[in-house]
Formats: structure tokens, C-alpha cells, sequence
């Protein structure tokens, strides 16, 4: 069997809480603004991006119905992280009941650390040195009250149980690419509590660049092309940059349509991509086959082609879909999203 | 406050906390949270660990509007006695919820989430909350 | 073995006492109760000092030692006795024990507590230690939190209505009227207390007791020693008992009964050589109303879900069946926590005494003074008769 590692199980986690753009929109630029997304999700008091991952992980090992303490590798890509130095794959892995025997570690690399981090499991899986391990994108992330991006900046995670090769599994990973150069169209300095971000420049010289890089680079490498998709995932900072990827490369809206969810839930960061696979492998069939490409600030794009095995059909339903963590929405006002994130009181 | 910042303290009772984790005395059948060596009910030590379910219903609770001062900045929240589904009763806070919604006999589940912060510098504590069941036609 | 006599009895007011730290009010209320004892401070051979929350609040302990050097007593024995808000009862409990034992002839047993140093919810962190800390506290739960899933219990087995309940608060707040050490004396009718601001639901601010500080003492002598002094009333410590019930609400087996009641009133009335029917006066530990009426079911004057007809019909005025807190009470009178078990029989000797003045209950011989630490982790019954 070709390919590098298969998914065994996968799960998603969205906070309940919503706040609509246009409510953003009545305090900051008293209505007149036309929002890049509908609404975003936004962490409860009591959640960040360590007991987002948690939920997400405990999804995923319910599909996967493997015992937790088989699970030997525990990778979270996230730019929030409640610890700067501290990594949230410990209390994760404890409170899981992984192996104590475990490949552990938190890695940043913005938008794009969820798909490094299931890349990099997926190798140590290929390589022999692990059997089962987890890669997991999280963020509950920041966006400076007033900002633009505090439109799109929302909460979510993403977790991937991943395996030897096996037709029984729920997909394989058959293919990765990864491009990266020195581009810095968003970043947050040590210390600082909010990103900066470049505008305009983080779209062509950041964004599309990238992705069109990394997926022209997958598919060089394994002859595939756009119809041999049956679905395409982008990373979603909002709903146009995707549509308009999607174009450029090739794909057509219904490619596209099940993997972009930033309308409803906004831009979940690291998690992005991998929410919106999520949600493809809801309601994919065996043989189906997903690109996924994301794209983190600094600036890179990780490329993966995934082909949907024969165990998605009993794993699916074993634990919520992302359309039931999207559906369960409580709507809250601008003071109420103050306080939850935290930014009108200093600890909880 | 000395025990506030205790990190040995709070680390040493983690799994209990993170994974739910109580008892059950072989003798006279009383399930019980956390896990401990001595039935509370009957004395024997003819217990043993047990991971508790993860869903229950709130047997009774109360809404928290002054808290301690670990809490403050919280409040509003929700304390509660969860029956567990094997009848083990467990004291938690009720989240992602209004204070309004919640009633005596609602179905809940188990989550993990933060319960308390050792001040601004230290560590953070984490624990089980439970959150009602919610029911969508697609699941 | 002998008899205990309560020869001496002083307090002071109860209030938020800004000018008077723990030592003062302590070193203030012995000081009373030994000169009403009508003896020399130097005859006092042992101090059992009740007290909750003075390492916490005040970060002083050895409150035993502490008191023996302000009095100007060093070298007496002396120490704190802690059963969270029980304290009181706890430290007249180790009183009786030390004079019965014949090995004391005169000692001290006072309570004290200072609430009011620090925030409110400094005071609700100490107040939520008589529980569980690392699963009930750790959770957020408050004191009044714990009392409240108590009183939801209640109304919705019994079908109790809280207007009812919270009748215990108006009972409390019309004898504290008359009563110069209590920390309130003005009425309440039910309407205020039932329009007051939630603490916890569905227990509102004044059907709570309030936050306070102030101390008590009593001096106990063996009845040789007391027979020797001049009164023309004497009060014997007739029955004194502990007992203990399932630390946390969630291991019992049953939210509206206090086992230990139970255990304690049937020890202490064997002690006595009494019977409910015997008991003339009453104080209850209503920290919260719903919890005043539960008491009266648990010490046997009324059937389970029906202590709150006692106090609807009147039953527990002055002149009803069973006089009940007629100084005040926890709400009205006072709560200093660790000081509350050394107020009742403060209160109870006085009704015995007859010095109750617009209080007083006609001819009491026999009172029973219960006292509840946490949500009756332990629970201290005293036991007093009037012997002449």
C-alpha cells in the first residue's frame, strides 16, 4: 500500500459561543462595514485552545476506538497556547491517558502548525519509529479589539489519530508537500499581547503564493491534478481568499464548498485547514480523494493529498460531526465577547 | 494564601481530576468521588479505582453570585450534584450554560476546561465540568 | 464522675469591630465571664479557645498560648479547639470533659472569631475550608452554595415554600430587638427578606447569617467549686456531645438530614437523663433558614418536612411550645463563626438565669444549645439545666 500514514480517527471541536460580525461591526464602525465572514466562534470563559484540543483528541480516539495508552505521539500546532512555555500536549496526554512513553510537543508556525503537526506524526509513523500518534491544531486566537482581523479571529480545534497504512482505516495520507520562504505578512512580537498584520500584503506575496506553491508542488510530484480531487480544503481566512485560490488553481466551487466553513465559525487559526477536512470526511465515501493545503503567516503552505478508506463508513458516526458543533450556537454580545476573552479582566 | 500557590498540592490530585477517577467498595457497593482507600460509608478497605461515566443528571445545584476570592470574576456560575449514570454522585460546575437554563433532572456531560488559575504567574488548575446534552435532529 | 457547673458567663457586642483585633475581643469576653463568675482570673486552670479561621484570615495560630499571656495567665494550660463553625461547641465540649474528668476544677471555654479584616470573598474562601478543599472548594462551590443545593432539596421533596422557610430570619430579627450584644436589632418583615439580593441561589442575603465578629466565654467549675460561690441560681452543664456525619454533601446518602444531630442529640440526652419533651428552650444553629428548620426536625420536635409548620404557627415564640433562639439566633444576633456554639449557651443561660428582659421564656430549667460545623460535618450538643 502507497502512502505515508493512515487516519484511524479524526474530531473537531467548535465552542458553543458565536458573536455575529455585524455586531462587532455596531461598536467598531457603527454598521457601515461589510464583514468578510457572518459570524465567529468565539472560547468560553472557563475554555482555551489546551481544553479545545482535549475535546477534539477525545473525538478523534473515539473513532478511532483505540485504547489511549497505545497512543504514543502528542503534536499541537497553535499560536495561543494558554503557557508560553509549557506544553499543553502534557496535561493533554495525561488527562487522555496516553502512553507515558510519548513523542510530545507544542509547535508555532501560525495558521499552518495543525497540518505540520499531523505531517510530522504521520512521519514518525512512516519511519517506524511509533506505531499510533496524534497531530492536533488548536487556537483560541486574538484579534486587537477594533482591528480588522477581529472579524475573522475565532476559536476551534482539530485532532488526527493516525496509524500504519490500512484499507480499513478512515483515509490515508498518500502525499505531503511543504513550501516556506522568509515572508512576514503577520507576526506578534515576544511579549506583545496582538499581531500585526500587513494588509493587502498578505494576499499575493503571502496567501496565494504559498498555497498555489505548495499544491502545484504536490502535484508535480505525484502527477495528480484539480480532477483528480474530489474535494479541495484551503486554509480560510475568510470566505473570498479560498473562492478565489480555488479558481486560480483549477478547483471549482463544489470542490470547495464543504471544506470552507470560516463564513459560519471565522478563521480557527491553526485549526483552519483541518476543521474544514473534518467536515469533507463527514460526509466523504471510500475512494474519494481530499487535497488539504493551509497556510501559516511567516510565512508557508503544508500540502497533503488524502484518499478516504473503507473504515469511514463505522467511524464516522462515533462521535459529534462538525456540523452538530456548528449548529449548537449560543449568540452573545460585544460586552459578554469582552469578557469571555478575557480582555476586561485579567484572570479568571 | 500559601495553599492558593501550591503546585505539589494541586498536581499530586490530577487524575483524579482529569480522568474522573473514583471509587467503588467491594462490600457494601457504595460507588464514590474522588477515589480514596476507606469507603466513606461502611470503613472497609476493600476498595478499589474506578473510572466514573462521563454522563449523568443534575440532582441539584445552585447559582454562585459571591464567590471566593480563587473565583472572583467568574461569577455568575453554576455548582451542581451530577447522579453520574452509575449513580455516583459528583460535585462540579455547570458550564456553557445560563444560569436561567439549568434545572433539577437535566442530562449532562463530562468536559474538560480550566477551573482556576494559581494568580496571574502561576499555573493553571484543570478539572471536569459538565455541560447539558444537547440534541440536534442531525447528530 | 462529677459534675459540670457554668458559673460565669461574658461577651461582647457582636459587630464589625474595627478597633478590636482577635486578642481584644477574646482577652474582653474572659474577662467578663470571669468576673461575673465572681472568682479570681488566677483560679482559671485551663483555656479551650474555639476559633475557625485565624490562621487564614489573621495568620495567627496558638490562639491557646495567646490568650493565656493576655489575660496575664501564662502558664496555664491552654489551646485552640477547631471544628469549622462548631468550634464553639467543640471548645464547651473540652471544657466538660476536662471538669468531669475531675482532673480541672475551673477552666475558661471561649469562642471567638474575626470575619471582617478582609474582603468578602477573602471571608467566603475561609468560610467553604469546613469542606472538602481539593474536589468541593476547588470547584468553586461557596459556603452558601453548599446550603443552597440543601435548601432546593428541601422545597422540591417536601413542597416546602421558600416564603415559609424564610419566616426563620423575621423570628430571628424580632427577639434580636431585645437583645443590647446582638449585631442587629431592627425588624425584618418577610417582604424584605425575601426581596433581598440572591447570595446563591435560592438563598437570598438576609436569610443568610451575616458576617461578624465577636467572642464569648463561659467559665465551667466542678459543683463543689460552684456550690462555694454566692448565686442564687445555679446552671449545670447537664450533657455534652460531638458527632460526625460524611464530610461532603455528595457522599450522603440524604441532603436534608443531618446525621449528626441525630447521633449527638441522643448521646447528649442520655448524658442529661432527658427526653425531647424536656427541653424547655432552644437554640438552633440557622446559619441559613432553611437549615434552622431542618434542625428542628433532626432534634426530634417535628417530623421530616414539617419543621417549618413549628415556626409558622408560632411554636417557637416565647411563650410556644418550644422556645427557640429567643436572643436573635445565627441570623440576628450573630455569627462570628467559632464563637456562635459559646453565644447560645451565653444566651440560654441568661433565659435561665430570668435576665432576659422583654425575651424571657416563663420558667426555663432545661436548654439545649446545638451547634453545626460545615453542613454538619460535626455537630456539638450542649445540654444546660437550671438547678437551684
Amino acid at each position: 500500500m502507497k502512502g505515508i500514514a493512515s487516519i484511524y480517527g479524526y474530531g473537531a471541536y467548535i465552542p458553543v459561543y458565536r458573536i455575529e460580525a455585524k455586531e462587532i461591526a455596531r461598536v467598531h464602525t457603527k454598521g457601515g462595514e461589510k464583514a468578510p465572514i457572518k459570524s465567529k466562534s468565539l472560547p468560553g470563559p472557563d475554555e482555551d485552545s489546551l481544553t479545545m484540543a482535549y475535546e477534539a483528541a477525545k473525538n478523534a480516539l473515539k473513532r478511532a476506538r483505540i485504547d489511549p495508552s497505545l497512543v504514543e505521539a502528542l503534536y499541537i500546532g497553535s499560536e495561543s497556547p494558554p503557557y508560553a512555555v509549557k506544553p499543553s500536549a502534557t496535561v493533554i496526554a495525561e488527562a487522555l491517558g496516553l502512553s507515558r512513553k510519548l513523542y510530545g510537543i507544542d509547535m508555532e508556525f501560525a495558521c499552518k502548525a495543525g497540518t505540520t503537526a499531523v505531517i510530522s506524526v504521520a512521519s514518525l509513523i512512516s519511519s517506524g519509529v511509533i506505531k499510533y500518534g496524534m497531530g492536533i491544531g488548536t487556537d483560541t486566537a486574538q484579534g486587537r479589539p477594533g482591528d480588522e482581523l477581529e472579524y475573522t479571529a475565532a476559536a476551534g480545534a482539530a485532532a488526527y489519530l493516525l496509524g500504519p497504512l490500512s484499507r480499513e482505516s478512515v483515509a490515508t495520507i498518500e502525499h505531503t508537500y511543504s513550501y516556506v520562504s522568509d515572508t512576514p505578512d503577520f507576526w506578534r512580537r515576544e511579549g506583545e499581547k496582538f499581531p500585526m498584520h500587513t494588509f493587502r500584503f498578505t494576499g499575493e506575496p503571502a496567501y496565494f503564493q504559498h498555497i498555489e506553491g505548495a499544491a502545484r508542488g504536490l502535484m508535480e510530484e505525484t502527477g495528480l491534478r484539480p480532477g483528480d480531487f474530489n474535494y479541495v480544503v484551503f486554509h480560510q481566512p475568510n470566505v473570498k481568499f479560498p473562492q478565489r485560490m480555488a479558481e486560480i488553481l483549477g478547483f471549482t466551487p463544489e470542490q470547495l464548498k464543504l471544506g470552507l466553513l470560516s463564513g459560519e465559525i471565522g478563521n480557527t487559526y491553526a485549526a483552519a485547514s483541518l476543521v474544514g477536512l473534518a467536515n469533507v470526511l463527514d460526509h466523504a465515501k471510500p475512494g474519494e480523494r481530499i487535497l488539504v493545503v493551509s497556510f501559516g503567516s511567516g510565512a508557508g503552505s503544508d500540502a497533503l493529498s488524502i484518499i478516504v478508506e473503507d473504515g469511514i463508513v463505522e467511524r464516522k458516526p462515533l462521535a459529534p460531526s462538525v456540523s452538530y458543533y456548528i449548529k449548537r450556537a449560543k449568540y452573545v454580545d460585544y460586552a459578554f465577547y469582552l469578557k469571555y476573552r478575557r480582555f476586561i479582566l485579567g484572570v479568571m | 494564601m500559601a495553599y492558593v500557590r501550591s503546585v505539589p498540592r494541586a498536581w499530586r490530585e490530577r487524575q483524579n481530576k482529569y480522568r474522573l477517577i473514583g471509587g467503588t467498595c467491594k462490600d457494601c457497593g457504595k460507588t464514590f468521588y474522588p477515589y480514596r482507600g476507606i469507603c466513606p460509608v461502611c470503613g472497609s478497605s476493600n476498595v478499589e479505582a474506578k473510572k466514573l461515566p462521563e454522563t449523568g443528571t443534575i440532582e441539584t445545584f445552585s447559582v454562585v453570585r459571591t464567590p471566593p476570592t480563587e473565583f472572583t470574576g467568574q461569577a455568575p456560575y453554576v455548582v451542581a450534584l451530577v447522579r453520574l449514570d452509575d449513580g455516583t454522585l459528583v460535585p462540579a460546575q455547570i458550564t456553557d450554560v445560563e444560569p436561567e437554563e439549568v434545572q433539577v433532572g437535566m442530562r449532562v456531560e463530562a468536559v474538560f476546561r480550566r477551573y482556576r488559575e494559581q494568580g496571574e504567574k502561576g499555573i493553571i488548575e484543570y478539572g471536569i465540568k459538565f455541560r447539558p446534552v444537547v440534541n440536534l435532529e442531525s447528530k | 464522675m462529677g459534675k459540670a457547673y457554668i458559673v460565669g458567663i461574658g461577651a461582647t457586642k457582636i459587630d464589625e469591630h474595627w478597633e478590636k483585633g482577635i486578642r481584644d475581643l477574646m482577652t474582653e469576653a474572659s474577662l467578663r465571664a470571669i468576673q461575673d463568675a465572681g472568682i479570681s482570673k488566677k483560679e482559671i486552670q485551663g483555656i479551650f479557645v474555639g476559633n475557625m479561621s485565624s490562621g487564614y484570615l489573621q495568620g495567627q495560630e496558638h490562639l491557646g498560648s495567646l490568650l493565656a499571656t493576655w489575660l496575664g495567665l501564662p502558664g496555664v494550660a491552654a489551646n485552640k479547639v477547631e471544628a469549622a463553625c462548631a468550634s464553639g461547641g467543640a471548645a464547651v465540649h473540652a471544657a466538660y470533659l476536662a471538669v468531669k474528668s475531675g482532673l480541672y476544677d475551673c477552666v475558661l471555654a471561649v469562642g471567638v472569631e474575626k470575619l471582617t479584616d478582609a474582603p468578602t470573598s477573602d471571608a467566603t474562601s475561609a468560610l467553604i475550608m469546613a469542606e472538602d478543599q481539593e474536589y468541593v472548594a476547588f470547584a468553586g462551590f461557596s459556603f452558601v452554595a453548599l446550603n443552597a443545593l440543601v435548601y432546593r432539596e428541601y422545597m422540591r421533596r417536601f413542597g416546602v415554600r421558600q416564603e415559609d422557610i424564610a419566616l426563620f430570619a423575621v423570628h430571628d430579627h424580632k427577639y434580636a430587638a431585645n437583645n443590647p450584644l446582638a449585631q442587629y436589632n431592627k425588624p425584618l418583615s418577610l417582604e424584605d427578606v425575601l426581596k433581598s439580593p440572591l447570595v446563591a441561589d435560592p438563598i437570598r442575603l438576609l436569610e443568610s447569617a451575616p458576617l461578624g465578629d465577636g467572642s464569648a466565654a463561659l467559665v465551667i467549675c466542678s459543683e463543689e467549686k460552684a456550690r462555694r460561690l454566692n448565686k442564687d441560681v445555679f446552671v449545670e452543664l447537664a450533657g455534652s456531645a460531638l458527632a460526625t456525619d460524611i464530610l461532603s454533601l455528595h457522599d450522603r446518602p440524604d441532603l436534608t438530614t443531618l446525621s449528626a444531630t441525630v447521633k449527638a442529640r441522643s448521646m447528649a440526652f442520655k448524658q442529661a437523663g432527658i427526653d425531647v419533651n424536656d427541653i424547655d428552650i432552644l437554640e438552633v444553629h440557622d446559619a441559613f433558614t432553611v437549615l434552622g428548620v431542618i434542625h428542628l426536625e433532626d432534634l426530634g420536635f417535628a417530623k421530616k418536612g414539617e419543621g417549618w409548620k413549628l415556626l409558622k404557627e408560632g411554636q417557637l415564640e416565647k411563650d410556644g411550645k418550644i422556645p427557640t433562639n429567643t436572643m436573635g439566633g445565627l441570623k440576628a444576633r450573630g455569627h462570628p463563626v467559632g464563637a456562635t456554639g459559646v453565644y447560645q449557651i451565653y444566651d440560654l443561660v441568661t433565659q435561665l438565669r430570668g435576665d432576659a428582659g422583654a425575651n424571657q421564656v416563663p420558667d426555663p430549667e432545661i436548654g439545649l444549645a446545638q451547634n453545626v460545623g460545615g453542613v454538619g460535618g460535626t455537630v456539638a450538643i450542649n445540654v444546660v439545666r437550671r438547678v437551684r
